[in-house]
């Protein structure tokens, strides 16, 4: 019952191996509702079992496959349904894929490695609390490689899991949603520009509604031009808001690339009624969020 | 005639029961026994602070003079339990402070802990000699030095990474002018400098210093100022190792480091340069206990440090060791206990390093009193689990963290369920296994048939169905602690297991299958069980069958909590009432 390889997938769907074996493997498995009538890759596209460094979570689809259960955010489903349907109500441009959505098979790490190298670098998502270190030394080894690479700089090391920007080889933030029951963390140094950032989020995200957000060409020097980014984003359901290094929180897309991810600390996908202006009161209800 | 022994001669007897789990049942055996029993318990351990008042704790043990008590779940400590669940110290500290002020010691695990409690602590117990705090978090340097500076007998004062809100190395300076009692202190997590100054006359002053465990801003040039003024310590954890030393410096260290003839536990180490290996030489053929966790030193000049501990009992280092590393353990420490072994890059998919399974079976094979491990590896195979498990069927404690989820065996491409099988055969005594890699249910049959003794499992990303948790449920017979992520199932197994919910001291299910509806009925089934749902969205809005996000199930005494934040639903008893305001706050 166990599969060693996982067939290929489409990154949101399901092949058609999958579907296949999914008919069999329902009749074993008792309990889970059927709500909707797609056999949702619930975990796939929840991202949730992505793999450090690698495209997407290449068994979870084979195992997970067959439960039907509803995704607990409401509205979700017809997320999918469209999704899966290939309705152009669905959020993600075209545009926007990345090869980052095709699904290798399992291979032993070692090829995988080279692999790894060969491929656009995916969007390093973490998931939470995987492998299970505490922050505490977390944190401590990024202090450490930070001390290596800044040569004299002091390192701040944080206790509170979060890793400051500065010199340091990686910069984790956390990145919550609004109504998302999890969060989910970055390294903000894969990406280069808005756009890539913005495709990594929208990604990590898909099985909520997020709206008309980000890549929509026009891409300049440094992709969008941040006034048009802001522009775009101001016209979505959602926005994105990060926090600074003096607790402010902002709205992306303000501030050159390279100064945005010298002051972020943290990430925040917001609906834009809430963000307009980005009032005082706003600021609050985010601090606590958190 | 009355055939009870005297109280004060059952009392006299029971002076010998040490553990508390044998004190546990020495009450339950009649009444006489239980008044006599609580009337002698010194030390007492709540391993779920919900799971009873605080009130009723008090009462219960009028000679209490030791309080341990765990707070959050262990997933807490991976970012798994939102902030402000709860696991607050104060309602504790408040009941005894009232009730118990001849309290000596509290340890307090996984808890939320304000300065307010520090100084509480402080103001009333006037005996109070040890404050051990592991993973806790709300307090800050300003609640330490209340207790540094008001509390006269202090001898144990240890923080263990914790969370502290860090407001400078003020706090060592509240410490007593005159000679002070402190036996261990431990301020390792916290980040700020404290003033040499401070700390050498803190050192002087403290002549029955034993453990002294220094953080990271304490560097390495100040190092032999301060074990010159305590050359009697037994454990001994540094700060920073990575300073630029002239010779002369290096020689006065050396000679410091080699006049600690007692010295058997080393940590700290942060940072730790190749070329300072060599101070250590001189105290490595004493050590017991050497943590390089945070020791960036790679091989081969791991191997030199190494081979000359002979005595070592306990060692954590990072992956850097590689297998070359634990092929010379294996050869080197014969009287390893304990091993652990942790990952050392922050990307973990792109390590350079060579730390395989073998490394791992090397040490199963030479280290015949191994009985403890984690290990953190990439991938591996049943023939390793295999072999490790005919090695050392003496193992206590198997953590094997597989860190690719779902990584099968990279020969066979088999689920790893053959070699953990061989894991709870041979291993008659595990009392605590953490899973990883493939697995299907299979696995978990085997676990509940082979893994009699087994206290604590913890599972991620396994299993195929609710069969799974059924095995588990039914099987492992001593299970009090049970932790699963990313698993899909499991109404039907809960529902079918319940009863044996009350016989464990807590089950964690986040990312699962775990429907609304199954959460409700479960609490309505199991009058004695908390039956606690975490999550962003009200369970009110959605249908029964829609999963939870997190589930936390623990037996308690004490009924529902009244302290939980706005994420957190503990389900009301009475079907009516479904989940009722009153649970809610």
């Amino acid at each position: 019952m166990s599969e060693s390889v996982a067939a290929e997938h489409d990154y949101i769907g399901l092949s058609m191996e999958a579907s296949q074996m999914s008919d069999n493997k329902t009749k074993t498995r008792d309990n889970n509702n059927n709500k909707n009538d797609d056999v949702l890759n619930f975990k796939a596209t929840e991202l949730r079992l992505g793999l450090p460094g690698s495209e997407s979570p290449e068994r979870v689809d084979q195992r997970f496959l067959p439960l039907k259960s509803s995704c607990p955010v409401s509205g979700a489903k017809r997320v999918f349904s469209d999704a899966i349907n290939g309705s152009t109500k669905w959020v993600f441009s075209p545009g926007s894929a990345t090869d980052v959505k095709d699904i290798k098979p399992a291979v032993p790490v070692k090829e995988k490695k080279s692999s790894a190298a060969a491929a656009p670098p995916a969007s390093k998502a973490q998931v939470v609390g995987w492998p299970p270190i505490r922050s505490f030394r977390k944190n401590t080894m990024a202090s450490s490689q930070s001390q290596k690479q800044g040569g004299g700089d002091n390192n701040n090391s944080e206790t509170d899991g979060e890793a400051k920007s500065g010199a340091e080889p990686c910069l984790y933030v956390k990145v919550s949603m609004e109504g998302a029951p999890y969060l989910r963390k970055i390294d903000l140094k894969t990406y280069k520009s808005y756009v890539e950032l913005s495709s990594a989020l929208e990604e990590m995200f898909s099985c909520f509604t997020i709206g008309q957000f980000g890549s929509h060409g026009g891409c300049g020097r440094d992709g969008l031009n941040e006034s048009r980014l802001t522009d775009l984003l101001r016209g979505s359901e959602y926005v994105v808001t990060y926090e600074d290094k003096d607790s402010d929180w902002m709205l992306v897309g303000d501030v050159p690339w390279e100064m945005f991810i010298c002051s972020c600390k943290k990430l925040r996908i917001m609906k834009s009624s809430e963000a307009i202006g980005l009032a005082p009161r706003v600021m609050e209800k985010c601090r606590s969020r958190n | 005639m009355d055939r009870r022994f005297p109280f004060k001669v059952l009392e006299h007897i029971f002076s010998f029961v040490d553990s508390n789990e044998d004190r546990n049942s020495v009450s339950l055996v009649c009444k006489s026994w239980f008044e006599t029993e609580r009337r002698t318990r010194k030390r007492v351990f709540v391993g779920n602070c919900y799971a009873v008042s605080p009130l009723k704790v008090a009462r219960r043990f009028p000679k209490m003079r030791s309080l341990t008590l765990k707070g959050k779940p262990h997933f807490a400590d991976y970012n798994l339990v939102p902030d402000g669940w709860g696991g607050y110290a104060w309602p504790w500290i408040e009941a005894m402070a009232a009730r118990r002020p001849l309290l000596e010691e509290i340890r307090l695990k996984r808890m939320v802990v304000t300065d307010e409690c520090l100084e509480k602590i402080a103001a009333s117990f006037r005996d109070f000699k040890t404050l051990v705090l592991t993973s806790c978090e709300g307090f800050s340097t300003d609640g330490i030095a209340a207790i540094a500076s008001t509390c006269r007998k202090l001898r144990d004062l240890e923080l263990r990474e914790c969370i502290v809100d860090d407001l400078g190395g003020d706090w060592l300076s509240y410490f007593p002018e005159t000679s002070t009692s402190l036996v261990s202190l431990d301020f390792s997590c916290l980040d700020s400098e404290v003033k040499l100054s401070d700390l050498e006359r803190l050192l002087s002053r403290s002549p029955n210093l034993k453990s002294l465990k220094l953080n990271r801003s304490v560097t390495l040039d100040v190092l032999e100022s301060l074990l010159r003024r305590a050359p009697q310590l037994v454990e001994l954890g540094t700060g920073s190792f990575s300073d630029e030393l002239d010779p002369e410096e290096i020689a006065k260290l050396t000679k410091a480091l080699s006049e600690l003839k007692q010295l058997k536990s080393l940590s700290g180490l942060w940072d730790l340069l190749p070329e300072y290996i060599p101070l250590l030489y001189s105290v490595c053929p004493r050590l017991t206990s050497l943590n390089l966790s945070y020791a960036t030193v790679q091989m081969p000049d791991l191997i030199d440090l190494l081979s000359r501990c002979s005595k070592l009992q306990k060692l954590w280092v990072m992956d850097l060791i590689e297998d070359k590393g634990l092929k010379t353990v294996a050869l080197c420490c014969k009287e390893l206990r304990e091993l652990r072994v942790f990952p050392s890059g922050a990307d973990l998919d792109e390590t350079d390093v060579t730390l395989t399974e073998q490394g791992l079976v090397s040490v199963s094979e030479g280290c015949k009193k191994l009985e403890s491990v984690l290990y953190f590896c990439v991938q591996f195979t049943n023939a390793a689990l295999v072999s490790i498990a005919k090695n050392r069927p003496n193992f206590r404690c198997f953590r094997l963290c597989v860190m690719e989820p779902f990584a099968p065996d990279y020969r066979t491409q088999q689920p790893l369920d053959e070699g953990f099988k061989a894991i709870v055969e041979k291993c008659k005594d595990l009392r605590r296994l953490s899973v990883s890699g493939l697995l299907t249910d299979k696995a978990f049959e085997y676990i509940g048939v082979h893994a009699k003794k087994l206290r604590m499992l913890s599972i991620a990303f396994a299993g195929d169905s609710d069969l799974m948790l059924h095995h588990l449920l039914s099987g492992c017979q001593s299970l009090k602690k049970l932790e699963i992520r990313d698993c899909p199932f499991g109404d039907t197994a809960l529902l079918e297991n319940a009863a044996k919910l009350e016989t464990m001291r807590s089950l964690w299910m986040s990312s699962c299958f775990v429907s609304f509806g199954a959460c409700k009925q479960l609490s309505q089934k199991m009058p004695r069980l908390n039956v606690e749902v975490i999550d962003e969205h009200p369970p009110k809005t959605r249908p029964d069958s829609s999963p939870v996000e997190r589930i936390y199930i623990y037996r308690t005494v004490a009924g529902p909590r009244l302290d939980t934040p706005e994420f957190v639903w503990t389900i009301h008893k009475s079907p009516e009432v479904g989940v009722s305001r009153l649970s809610i706050r």
